[in-house]
């Protein structure tokens, strides 16, 4: 009987996963009790992809023996995980893990032309996510040997190589070609596996680039992102660099390929391991979910609508590696929009700058936690854009723009995302899944995503999806019963439900009425004007009749003025009735109406233990 | 739950370092496996052929293109020096002579009947890679480069911009928590490595480029002086490649921040000896830290820091560097390291370590905040005599303590 067939026979009695993250490593240790699987503990440790260590078992040695101490049981002989389980005491059954411990996604691209094909690779490389390192152009002005340095010395994760319109000239591309050659490119990481480069140029010249680059890099090779002078075509290349990254570029850390010995089957990058279980979500209810794992390099969304999957990883946006990057793409005034206080502008930088060195610490103070906040709605927000951008439904649909409209990143697809049906929201990742209180994340959730109507709000406990994502995947009917078992019983936190009206209207103007039935037979009325938001306690489990009726301009799923009268789920926050606006939802400009309105909204939920106006 | 701390960058007064020196492209080595290099050295190079430069001599002369050669002063491959003439006709019986001068320095590549243009090529353009560190040659990889290896003192720092340098070590500042002004610059400091305090600004960068510094090892800077210093936001630390004339080392962090006693007192050691200073940072998977190298002899370190060992994890008693506010920078001991998850003031239950620092203060910090420090059998944390602290160990203007102690 081969290994294979051993596994997908063999009963399962207890499982070890962990997830490699880029900052974090993730541990948790399931077990058989009676004939169901429940979690029994996890750990966690900094993921070791620095000096002196290097090699991201380290960090996973770490966790798991974490693990052994809160368990107590022996999970390691030494450097190595014991299976299969030895005792109830002692080892495992089996060892599955994830991985993104690669952190984000930092490109080089070519062009012939810099103000041309260059640009248009650079755009394509950002619409996909990416860092663009540097672009090397033709006509940069720079030497052959400059341009070989460049790429030595910026270890890039990826290259799109891009010049020349359909059926024209192949010279300058293929001299691009021979640069990308000559500098011999590694991949930063890894032996592995080889330097990922996408072709998007002339059609013309794909065997020329063939014959020099397929064998020293994994070359992939589409639709040129200008086909002709007025036309251009990113999507295919977007697409492109979005599936290497994940699948080539962001599990690979140092240590890799040992980490790849001590798993019977292959480490699954973190989000396609979250991506199942969404998936498996919206199978399962037959709902529209869109689902984010916050990352420390990464935020990762995922929807489910008309029943088309798609799933985005916006490699820059991050709450450590990445976090000074989503200050420079949101910029410090959407930032600050969310801080119900003042604060010295240079003051924050130079904090988002030092979590951005030091990737692995946490917010000790109710400060650092409300800028962090802060700064993750922002990296929800800009990663759920992206998302919409990229969620069109038929993968690989051309988007063309003319020469006139180069400069604008939108895109002519229609999305799939509409919040209005949006049926349920599930958070994942550091930020939410360990917020101080559940309320936390579930205001960081309706802030950057601003569902409409009537949305149900969960998140992951303990931030376990990934392992549990990759542990449904193992051809085994046991490792799966166990991946749903602790999904369901240990892993889903029903946040509760929220209502949130669509419309425009003048602050203190009615926005909707509303009539909570409760258990019990207790019934709360209140009515809601414009700006406001309001919490009322229903338990996990519970259910509570609710009508509400809002005024003419304001839409709850219904249609405009329409009332809604339906029983909604409650969860660990209860109900939330958000007559905050949409569409657009706006902030008061001006600093101290701004920060009065914050510090409302949050004694209005429960957010902080504390005033936090009290902070400034 | 010892085994999961961040352990600290390396400062150490001798360590083996190891550089490979690669051409871009395939070239000469110039040294051979067992030589001793300088930091300067040119290790290997090779030569791309100069640019040409096209001149319309035909037009010019006011000749036809296909007579070109009669007027020609120089042949084919022949070397010629800019403002030299290279063509000449005669007209009016010799009255009257019109030139046609070389643009450039080179040599004569081709002279075209058909265009009427004379090509002169320029002298090749040579590409060098020096040894960076002082050294010995431990590999040479044919054509393209060599191995080269040293022992010495070596410092990590936090962050950095700007590419390689070298040059001597100079201690601008009397103790670390001095912040690095313009009066700092006065002097002789062309060509040297100058070690400032706690921060340095964009407008004393801007004045140490100018007196041809060639690096700066400080402290701290803050974000916004970062940010106008290279003309844009950082997003993702990725640096090394940055042309403004000077690299940067930061020890600690954004901010007014305290350089560490240990990596001043070491560079203070060695105050006028040559280094190699990298900015290159890369913060990601694969994490590079800019870096410091002093070659030195085994004779300059005491045979208790070449038993340099790396720590083993957290324990009652080890020391530890904070890392995060409100007590960055702050030099503790550890008290406790309890296994029990614990509230801190933001609310969330954590793994906290106790920490007693200095004076005799304690506080309850997160273990994701804190890094271990190295120990060696001759401690560097403890500052010299010779250096006059102000506002104690951790002092950290940029980061104040909160009003409420965590640790209650």
């Amino acid at each position: 009987m081969t290994a294979a067939e051993d596994l997908k026979q063999a009963k399962i009695r207890s499982v070890l996963a962990t997830d490699c993250g880029s900052t974090t490593t993730k541990a948790i240790l399931i077990e058989l009790r009676g004939d169901e699987y429940r979690l029994r503990t996890r750990g966690e440790a900094p993921t070791t992809v620095e000096a002196p260590f290097e090699d991201v078992t380290r960090g996973v040695l770490n966790a798991v023996m974490e693990v052994e101490e809160l368990a107590g049981r022996k999970l390691l002989d030494g450097d190595r995980i014991i299976t299969p389980q030895q005792s109830e005491k002692e080892g495992v059954d089996i060892y599955v893990s994830t991985s993104s411990a690669g952190g984000g996604l930092q490109m080089m691209v070519t062009g012939v032309v810099k103000s041309m094909t260059g640009e248009s690779a650079e755009r394509a490389a950002r619409g996909a996510g990416a860092i663009v390192m540097d672009i090397i152009a033709s006509n940069d002005g720079r030497l052959p040997h400059e341009k070989i340095r460049r790429i030595r010395d910026l270890r890039p994760d990826m290259i799109l190589l891009s010049g020349g319109i359909d059926g024209g000239t192949t010279t300058h591309v293929v001299e691009l070609a021979e640069i990308v050659a000559a500098a011999d490119p590694k991949a930063r990481l890894g032996a592995s596996y080889q330097m990922p480069v996408i072709y998007a140029g002339n059609n013309q010249a794909a065997d020329l680039i063939k014959e020099r680059l397929a064998d020293k890099t994994a070359l992939t090779v589409t639709d040129n992102i200008r086909p002709t002078m007025e036309r251009e075509n990113l999507m295919p290349a977007r697409h492109a660099i979005h599936d290497l990254f994940m699948e080539h570029v962001m599990a690979h850390a140092p240590g890799y390929k040992k980490l790849m010995t001590w798993t019977p089957i292959p480490i699954m990058p973190t989000p396609g391991a979250v991506g199942s279980i969404i998936h498996m979500i919206a199978k399962r209810e037959e709902i529209q979910v869109v689902g984010v794992d916050i990352g420390g390099a990464t935020t990762d969304v995922f929807s489910v609508f008309q029943d088309v999957f798609n799933r985005t990883v916006s490699a820059n946006l991050g709450m450590s590696y990445s976090v000074s990057n989503v200050l420079v793409e949101a910029g410090l005034e959407n930032v600050m929009r969310w801080v119900p206080f003042n604060m010295d502008e240079g003051e924050i930088r130079n904090r988002i700058k030092n979590k951005m060195i030091r990737p692995t610490t946490i917010p000790h103070t109710l400060e650092e936690l409300i800028l962090e906040q802060a700064l993750a709605r922002e990296a929800l927000r800009l990663a759920f854009k992206q998302h919409k951008s990229l969620a069109v439904g038929l993968k690989g649909v051309q988007q063309e723009r003319t020469i006139s409209d180069t400069f604008e990143q939108t895109t002519t697809g229609e999305t799939l995302i509409d919040l209005m049906t949006l049926a349920l929201l599930v958070g994942s990742g550091g930020a939410l899944s360990h917020a101080p209180k559940r309320v936390q994340a579930a205001m960081m959730m309706l802030d950057a995503f601003l569902p409409e109507g009537v949305t149900e709000l969960a998140v992951d406990s303990i931030f376990m999806m990934p392992q549990l994502g990759v542990l449904a995947e193992v051809e085994n009917e046991s490792a799966r019963k166990a991946a749903t078992d602790v999904f369901v019983k240990d892993c889903m936190i029903y946040l509760g439900t929220a209502v949130a009206a669509v419309g425009r209207g003048k602050p203190g103007a009615k926005c909707m009425k509303v009539g909570v039935g409760l258990p019990g037979g207790k019934r709360e009325e209140f009515d809601l004007t414009h700006g406001q938001i309001r919490r009322v306690a229903l338990g996990l489990g519970e259910e509570a009749e609710v009508s509400v009726d809002p005024a003419g301009g304001f839409d709850v799923g219904m249609g405009k003025g329409k009332a809604l009268k339906r029983n909604l789920k409650g969860g660990v926050v209860g109900l939330i009735f958000d007559a905050r606006g949409r569409r657009p939802f706006a902030l008061p400009t001006e600093s101290e109406a701004r920060i009065a309105k914050l510090a409302e909204w949050a004694e209005a939920v429960d957010l902080y233990d504390r005033d936090p106006r009290t902070l400034a | 739950m010892a085994h999961a701390y961040t352990p600290g960058l390396r400062v150490t007064a001798w360590s083996t370092i190891r550089k490979e020196r690669r051409l871009p492209l395939a070239g000469e080595v110039m040294v051979a496996k067992g030589d001793r290099v300088e930091a300067e050295q040119v290790v290997a190079r090779t030569e791309l052929p100069g640019n040409v430069q096209p001149v319309k001599a035909a037009s010019i002369l006011g000749q036809h293109q296909q007579d070109l050669r009669e007027y020609m002063l120089m042949k084919d491959g022949e070397p010629v020096k800019k403002g030299e003439p290279i063509a000449t006709a005669t007209s009016f019986f010799g009255l009257f002579k019109t030139h046609c001068f070389s643009p450039c320095d080179g040599t004569v590549e081709s002279v075209s009947t058909v265009t009427g243009q004379v090509i002169i090529r320029e002298p090749p353009i040579p590409v060098e890679v020096e040894a960076y560190i002082d050294g010995i040659v431990v590999e040479v990889i044919p054509q393209e480069g060599v191995i080269v290896e040293t022992a010495g003192a070596f410092v990590q720092g936090i962050f950095g911009i700007g590419g390689e340098v070298h040059g001597k070590i100079h201690m601008a500042v009397s103790s670390p928590d001095q912040e690095l002004a313009e009066e700092h610059l006065e002097g002789d400091v062309a060509g040297t490595v100058l070690v400032g305090g706690s921060k340095v600004s964009e407008a004393v960068m801007r004045k140490a480029a100018e007196k041809g510094v060639r690096a700066v090892v400080v402290g701290g800077i803050d974000a916004r002086d970062l940010r106008s210093f290279l003309g844009y936001d950082l997003g993702v630390a990725i640096t090394g490649s940055e042309q403004l004339g000077i690299t940067l080392v930061v020890t600690e962090g954004f901010g007014t921040m305290t350089m560490a006693a240990r990596t001043f007192n070491l560079l203070g050691r060695f105050e006028g000896k040559n280094c190699s200073v990298n900015g290159a940072t890369q913060i990601r998977a694969g994490v590079m830290r800019p870096e410091i190298v002093i070659s030195l002899a085994e004779d300059e370190v005491q045979e208790g820091e070449k038993t340099f060992s790396m720590s083993q994890g957290l324990q009652v008693g080890s020391p530890v560097r904070v890392i995060r506010a409100p007590h960055f920078g702050g030099l503790g001991e550890v008290t406790e390291l309890p296994p029990q998850l614990e509230v801190v003031d933001s609310g969330a239950k954590v793994r906290i370590l106790k920490v007693r620092f200095p004076d005799g203060e304690a506080a309850v910090i997160p273990r994701a905040d804190v890094e271990t420090i190295e120990r060696s059998r001759f401690p560097t944390d403890r500052l010299p005599s010779w250096v006059a602290l102000r506002g104690g160990p951790f002092h950290c203007r940029s980061q104040p303590r909160p009003r409420r102690s965590p640790s209650g």
